[in-house]
C-alpha cells in the first residue's frame, strides 16, 4: 500500500442530450420567459474594436448529415489578443458566445470581432483563433476545437505545428467567402474529420 | 500569464490533463447516436494555453430571485410545479480539492411525468403548465450551490427497442477556465433504471458512474416540505507551480 493522493478525479461527462437548449438557450427550445434573455447571445457589444466578422458553418456527422441539435460555445480574446478581465481588455468584448445549429438547416452563425494573436507560455505567439466547444445528443464528452483564419499568418502557430498529418491542418482553418465572411464546417467523423483537441 | 481567482490566490499553471478513461467512451454502439457522431481519429493533445486557461465569468447580478427555484420560476400565478419536491445541493470543487467559487451552474430536466418542455419532445406524458424545467445559480465563496425543484420522471427514448432514461437532472458548469467546461447528469440513489441505461453505461469505470448518483441527504431535507439530494462536482484543476517561477531545469 502507498499513501493516498490528495487530488480528486474530475466528474465524468455525460451527453448534453437533445434538450440541451432548455438549460442553455431556453428561447430556442420554445421556453422563453424564465430568464430576461438567453446567456451569451453575442460575444461583442456595440463599439467593440476590430473587424466584425461572421462565421457560418455546420456540424456534420459521419454520414454527411448536418446536426440539427448541436449547441456550441465560443471563447476568444479581443482584437488585441486580450481576454475579458485581463488588463486593457476591450470592455465591449465579452468573448463568450453560445449558439445552436438551426433546427431546419443545421447551419450556425457566429458574429464577432476577429481576435488578435495570443502569447504562448513557451514565449511564442498563437495565431488568431477562436476556441470552440461542441455538445449534442450522441456526443458523450464535449468536443474542443479551434477556428483559425485562412487570411492570417498561421505558419508559426504552436498548435497547428503539432499536427503531424499536414492535410488535417485545413480542418481548423476558416475559409474566407467574402470580406468579413468565413465558412467553417465541423466534421465529427469520416473524410476530413476535424482535428479535436485534448488541451 | 497570471489569473487571480476570487480567493485572491494566484491560479497555477496549465490545466491538469483530462483522464479520458475516467469519462464516457465517445463511441458506444449501445448508444446508437454516438456511432456517427464520435471522432475516429485520436485527439490532438497539447498543454493548455491562455485560450483554455481563461474563461467567461458571470456575476451574481445575472440572477433573478427565482432562477434556482424550478418549482416557481415558470409559474404564472404562483402555483407550484407538480411533483415530489426536492432540494438538489452540493459543491463545485477542482481536482486540487479547492472550492470553485462564483461559477455559473445551470440545470435542465423533464417534469414529474418525464416530459420536457421542448419543441422536439412529444412524449405522451402531459406538460405541467407551471413547470419550465431550467434553472441556474452561481456558487458562493465556498463553491456551494442549491436548487429547489421536483424529482424528474423517467422517460422512454428511441434507441434500442425499449430503453428508458433513469430519473436525471442535466447540469452544466463553467469553472474559471474554458478548458474546465463540463456538462453531465445527476442520477438518483436507488433508481433501478441506472444499470439499464446505455447512456449511463458509456462510462466504463464503475466508480466514476457511481459519482453521478446523488445520495438521499436527510440532513438537508426539510420536514413536511422537501427531500434533499447531494451532488458534488469536480472540475479540472490547474497544476500547482511551486517550482515553475524558476527557469526550466532549475
Ligand atoms: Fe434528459
Amino acid at each position: 500500500m502507498v499513501q493516498s493522493l490528495d487530488t480528486m478525479i474530475e466528474t465524468p461527462s455525460q451527453t448534453a442530450g437533445p434538450y440541451v437548449h432548455i438549460g442553455c438557450i431556453p428561447s430556442f427550445a420554445g421556453l422563453p420567459g424564465v430568464y430576461p434573455e438567453d446567456l451569451g447571445l453575442s460575444p461583442i457589444a456595440p463599439g467593440a474594436k476590430g473587424q466584425v466578422i461572421t462565421i457560418t458553418g455546420a456540424v456534420i456527422d459521419g454520414t454527411g448529415w448536418a446536426l440539427r441539435d448541436a449547441m456550441m460555445e465560443s471563447w476568444q480574446p479581443d482584437a488585441a489578443g486580450r481576454f475579458a478581465g485581463q488588463d486593457g481588455a476591450d470592455p465591449a468584448v465579452s468573448g463568450f458566445c453560445r449558439f445552436a445549429a438551426d433546427k431546419d438547416s443545421g447551419l450556425f452563425t457566429l458574429t464577432t470581432v476577429k481576435p488578435g494573436p495570443v502569447p504562448h507560455r513557451s514565449g511564442g505567439v498563437q495565431a488568431p483563433h477562436i476556441s470552440l466547444w461542441i455538445v449534442a445528443r450522441g456526443i458523450n464528452i464535449g468536443l474542443s476545437t479551434r477556428i483559425y483564419f485562412e487570411d492570417e499568418d498561421n505558419s508559426a502557430d504552436p498548435l497547428l505545428s503539432r499536427i503531424e498529418q499536414r492535410p488535417r491542418v485545413d480542418t481548423l482553418i476558416a475559409k474566407k467567402t467574402a470580406e468579413g465572411q468565413y465558412r467553417f464546417d465541423i466534421r465529427l467523423q469520416g473524410d476530413n474529420e476535424t482535428v479535436f483537441l485534448d488541451i | 500569464m497570471k489569473d487571480m481567482t476570487d480567493n485572491g490566490e494566484t491560479d497555477a499553471g496549465p490545466l491538469i490533463p483530462r483522464q479520458r478513461h475516467m469519462h464516457p467512451v465517445p463511441y458506444d454502439p449501445e448508444y446508437k447516436t454516438s456511432v456517427p457522431r464520435s471522432p475516429k481519429w485520436p485527439l490532438l493533445s497539447m498543454e493548455s494555453t491562455p485560450s483554455e486557461e481563461t474563461g467567461p465569468r458571470f456575476g451574481h447580478s445575472l440572477l433573478g430571485p427565482l432562477d434556482n427555484n424550478l418549482i416557481l420560476n415558470f409559474s404564472k400565478d404562483g402555483s407550484p410545479a407538480i411533483g415530489e419536491r426536492i432540494l438538489m445541493h452540493g459543491r463545485v470543487l477542482d481536482e486540487n480539492a479547492r472550492p470553485v467559487p462564483h461559477t455559473l451552474v445551470e440545470i435542465w430536466q423533464a417534469n414529474a411525468g418525464g416530459r420536457y418542455r421542448h419543441v422536439k419532445d412529444n412524449y405522451l406524458a402531459p406538460l405541467d403548465p407551471n413547470f419550465g424545467g431550467c434553472g441556474r445559480t452561481i456558487t458562493d465563496a465556498e463553491g456551494r450551490y442549491q436548487f429547489l425543484t421536483i424529482r424528474p420522471g423517467a422517460y422512454p427514448w428511441p434507441n434500442r427497442a425499449n430503453d428508458w432514461r433513469p430519473m436525471h437532472i442535466h447540469i452544466s458548469v463553467f469553472g474559471h477556465s474554458f478548458g474546465q467546461r463540463l456538462i453531465t447528469q445527476m442520477y438518483f440513489e436507488g433508481d433501478p433504471l441506472i444499470d439499464r441505461c446505455p447512456i449511463a453505461a458509456t462510462i466504463k469505470e464503475r466508480s466514476q458512474l457511481d459519482r453521478l448518483v446523488a445520495p438521499l441527504d436527510m440532513a438537508r431535507a426539510r420536514p413536511l416540505d422537501f427531500l434533499a439530494y447531494k451532488f458534488d462536482i469536480v472540475l479540472r484543476g490547474r497544476r500547482q507551480t511551486m517550482f515553475e517561477n524558476r527557469l526550466e531545469g532549475m
